[in-house]
């Protein structure tokens, strides 16, 4: 089929286009007094969660144990992220318009990269909050750390944390998969 | 109220009869020996609703003289909140607050109680919708509308040219009205006359109030002006009589002394049945007199957090002599007290409390009655219309006292006798008695959930007694009042439970958690909060003097006041500490308790605005802390304000902590 690496490239920037409207990733807090957990919405620009207030509770449970306020304010990445997907969007379509092979190759090595950047970069921060407590904390346990988990679920304290992508995070997956395959199905061509 | 006065005659008639054991079709033996083996074995699972399961039914029941409505959980029986009406409630600051001291205020100034007897749900096609929960004020006459999204009272309205607020507040089909009958005849209008001149110059009103459909807003849309019986109870029309509404009416002898042989000595009262859409159009046709009269009406707004209380000024009042075909009057055995319409709206229950017979008047014969003019006599222009030509059927001599009836849906009734203590099942269409059980004691109102609407869920049914004597451990002279459930799916009614009550369980409603449970509110948006003096982040936070008069803007959060350090203050200021929780969770209310404070404390739910006045009457430092026990903090919420001599040149000054706040 003629079309078929320019449908599946464009599939691939739709699923780049979802990380505008859904967030990229949740992490949920469970607790017997949260029955239905805590869910927290990282989007490309800012934080949410699954009902107003979220980001608010999650500060008030962290405050307890010292970790920092989190502030989207103080968050650069939110400042830069849409531009870096916008970015992404049209290399996606420059390549879609070019058609060969080596533009869906490189743009789906791009993808790669910078998505294993971001999740290091995540790592970062989730090590900066978790490790980074303050002096004055009121409940202070030697050794504890409460940093939540890169991917996946982890007791911390009375607390089971998961985090997983959220939408915008498999439309990013999607985005890889599907330029993977224009390339493949391009280079057959 | 507790009871009438003539149920106080009643109760030694009944004492003296079970006493020597004459009763027949009531053969229980009295006290907890009768029970157990009135049960079978497996009742206790029918009522057992596992820890962290939810009941079937919600069940909403009069504080009575408590002036409150306690929300139980059905089948357990378990009291999940008092929602606060009529009466101060130190617990939830209602009444003290100064935003909802509006709410309990009338044309006599602000009332700190009433006596709250017959709750009613909101309908929708003669169906109960879960919206709202009307509730009467017996004292001085009031309606409140309890809002079921957030359990709480939205507005009060009260009713003027009454004394005895008891037939009320029934509703109509669809909500249109909610109704309001006098109980006790007044002066009209209200005068300094003679006690003697009763029958000449006192008067009963009926009042129809109109619910806006979309937002629940009460309105006093008119009166009916009728002679001075006792307006004791009401129900409307369903189905083929919707468009009515009936009162049952005792002391047709309009006395007013010694009522209880004096009120009781017609053979037959009267149902008073008025066509409201009738009257709607003697309303539209300007055939109305508007009269002074002084009501208040207060209303809560929920994003403002306040209450404002607004006085009315005159009434719309219809004279049955100029609106021919508005009232007729349904003669009724004896004394009727509650008066119950079937749920396809044909048969209309007189429940004659002084009668040995029950009579059942037939909606359809009420209808051809009228259209031959068929009437008996004519009182103040209203048509008494001929009782043998309206009546459907009796109950025969089916136990004694007969006070209210409801529903199964399954064409059958359930009748409570106060003086037999017990409820005796029926067929509606045949008038035959089909089973009767024991109450423990004095069975008032009963309860089916949806039982005096057309779709009744005939499965379990309440008793709400009056006594209780030895069911329950003794607490000295003042003894709980009881409900009672029992089970109504088979043909043979069974007791499943009884279950102490707040107050006095007048009266009750029943509703399938289905229809309220997914529009409970979890908390107020903050950014919705519209009050005037709200504070909507700790960097808002501050105090102002205005002479003496001190204005915190206070937040709360998990767990801190803010500001928690406050200096400045003198005495003889009134400090009004405005409080806005600023969470935006679940089940976080914070509470402020100060030491001094002649009111109560404040519990302001996640997103809401309250305010305490505090005036300090001497110099030092007084603590202030957080009653509701929000988190593992909590015990730390808590701080100072200091107090000093009126001369004092110091300035205000607040803070919270020593660095930067946490938020």
């Amino acid at each position: 089929m003629k079309y078929l690496p320019r449908l599946l490239m464009a599939l691939g920037i739709i699923g780049l286009l979802l990380l505008f409207f859904f967030p990229m990733w949740k992490i949920i807090l469970y607790a017997p007094q949260y029955p239905d957990g805590v869910e927290m919405h990282i989007y490309i620009d800012k934080i949410g969660g699954n009902s107003p207030g979220v980001l608010q509770n999650v500060n008030i449970l962290n405050h307890y144990v010292g970790m920092k306020y989190i502030d989207p304010d103080a968050i650069p990445e939110l400042q830069y992220f849409p531009y870096i997907i916008g970015a992404l969007i049209l290399l996606g379509a420059g390549a879609l318009l070019w058609n060969r092979a080596p533009g869906y190759l490189i743009w789906t090595l791009l993808l790669i990269i910078l998505g294993t950047i971001g999740m290091y970069d995540f790592y970062l921060w989730e090590y900066d909050y978790g490790h980074n407590l303050s002096p004055t904390a009121p409940i202070k346990i030697p050794g504890a750390s409460f940093q939540p988990p890169l991917l996946g679920t982890k007791d911390i304290l009375n607390f089971v944390a998961k985090s997983l992508p959220h939408i915008g995070g498999y439309g990013y997956g999607l985005a890889i998969l599907m330029g993977g395959s224009a390339w493949w199905t391009r280079k057959k061509q | 109220m507790k009871q009438h006065h003539v149920f106080s005659t009643l109760k030694l008639m009944a004492a003296t009869i079970l006493g020597i054991g004459l009763l027949s079709g009531c053969s229980q033996s009295a006290g907890n020996g009768g029970n157990s083996a009135a049960l079978a074995d497996d009742v206790a699972s029918q009522v057992y609703v596992p820890p962290g399961e939810y009941d079937e039914f919600y069940a909403f029941m009069s504080g009575g003289f408590s002036g409150q409505v306690s929300v139980y959980g059905l089948p357990s029986g378990r009291m999940l909140k008092v929602i606060p009406v009529f009466s101060l409630d130190a617990e939830k600051g209602y009444g003290f607050n100064e935003e909802t001291k509006p709410m309990l205020e009338t044309s006599h100034g602000f009332i700190p109680w009433d006596d709250a007897h017959h709750p009613e749900l909101s309908q929708t096609n003669g169906e109960t919708d879960g919206r709202w929960l009307f509730i009467n004020g017996n004292n001085t006459p009031r309606i409140a509308r309890i809002d079921l999204t957030t359990f709480e009272t939205a507005e009060i309205i009260e009713i003027p040219n009454s004394g005895g607020n008891h037939s009320s507040p029934f509703t109509t089909e669809n909500t249109e009205y909610v109704v309001a009958g006098t109980r006790f005849g007044v002066p009209y209008p209200q005068q300094d006359v003679a006690i003697d001149s009763y029958a000449e110059k006192f008067k009963g009103t009926l009042s129809f109030i109109s619910v806006d459909p979309e937002e629940g807003e009460m309105d006093l849309a008119f009166q009916v002006l009728l002679p001075a019986y006792d307006y004791d109870l009401a129900h409307s029309g369903k189905g083929k009589s919707h468009g009515w509404t009936f009162f049952t009416t005792y002391n047709t002898e309009e006395k007013s002394t010694l009522l209880e042989v004096n009120a009781s000595q017609n053979d037959k009262d009267f149902i008073a049945a008025i066509n409201w859409k009738k009257a709607e159009e003697y309303i539209a046709q300007g055939k109305f007199q508007e009269i002074p009269a002084q009501y208040a009406h207060n209303t809560y707004n929920e994003h403002t957090h306040m209450a404002t209380s607004e006085m009315k000024e005159t009434v719309r009042v219809l004279l049955p002599e100029e609106c021919p075909g508005l009232v007729y009057f349904l003669p009724t055995p004896k004394s009727p007290h509650g008066v119950d319409v079937d749920p396809t709206g044909e048969y209309i229950v007189g429940n004659g409390k002084l009668s040995a017979d029950m009579a059942v008047h037939s909606f359809s014969k009420v209808l051809e009655a009228i259209e031959n003019e068929s009437f008996e006599t004519i009182i103040d222009g209203i048509p008494v219309l001929k009782y043998d030509e309206i009546l459907a059927g009796i109950v025969e001599k089916p136990g004694l006292g007969p006070l209210h009836t409801e529903f199964d849906g399954k064409g059958n009734a359930y009748t409570t006798y106060f003086i037999s203590s017990e409820i005796v099942k029926w067929k509606v269409e045949t008038q035959e008695v089909l089973d009767r059980v024991p109450t423990y004691y004095s069975v008032g109102h009963l309860m089916i959930p949806g039982g005096d609407s057309r779709k009744p869920d005939g499965k379990y049914m309440v008793a709400l007694n009056k006594i209780t004597k030895d069911r329950y451990l003794p607490t000295g002279p003042e003894l709980t009042h009881s409900a009672q459930l029992y089970d109504i799916s088979g043909e043979k009614m069974k007791m499943l439970l009884d279950f102490p009550t707040i107050g006095e369980p007048h009266y009750a409603q029943g509703i399938a958690a289905s229809k309220v449970m997914p529009n409970s509110k979890k908390f107020y948006p903050i950014e919705e909060n519209e009050h005037p003096y709200r504070t909507l982040g700790e960097k808002d936070t501050r105090v102002e003097r205005d002479g003496n008069i001190v204005h915190v803007y206070m937040t709360t959060i998990r767990s801190h006041f803010a500001p928690d350090n406050i200096e400045g203050i003198k005495v003889g200021d009134k400090v009004y500490f405005h409080v806005t929780n600023l969470e935006q969770d679940w089940d976080v209310p914070h509470g402020l308790a100060i030491m001094g404070a002649n009111n109560a404390e404040l519990l302001i739910m996640p997103g809401q605005t309250e305010t305490l006045l505090w005036e300090p009457d001497r110099v030092g430092v007084y603590p202030f802390y957080c009653t509701d026990f929000c988190s593992a903090l909590h015990q730390e919420m808590q701080g100072y304000v200091r107090v000093s001599p009126q001369s004092s040149d110091i300035e205000l000054s607040w803070r919270l902590g020593e660095d930067e706040p946490v938020q």
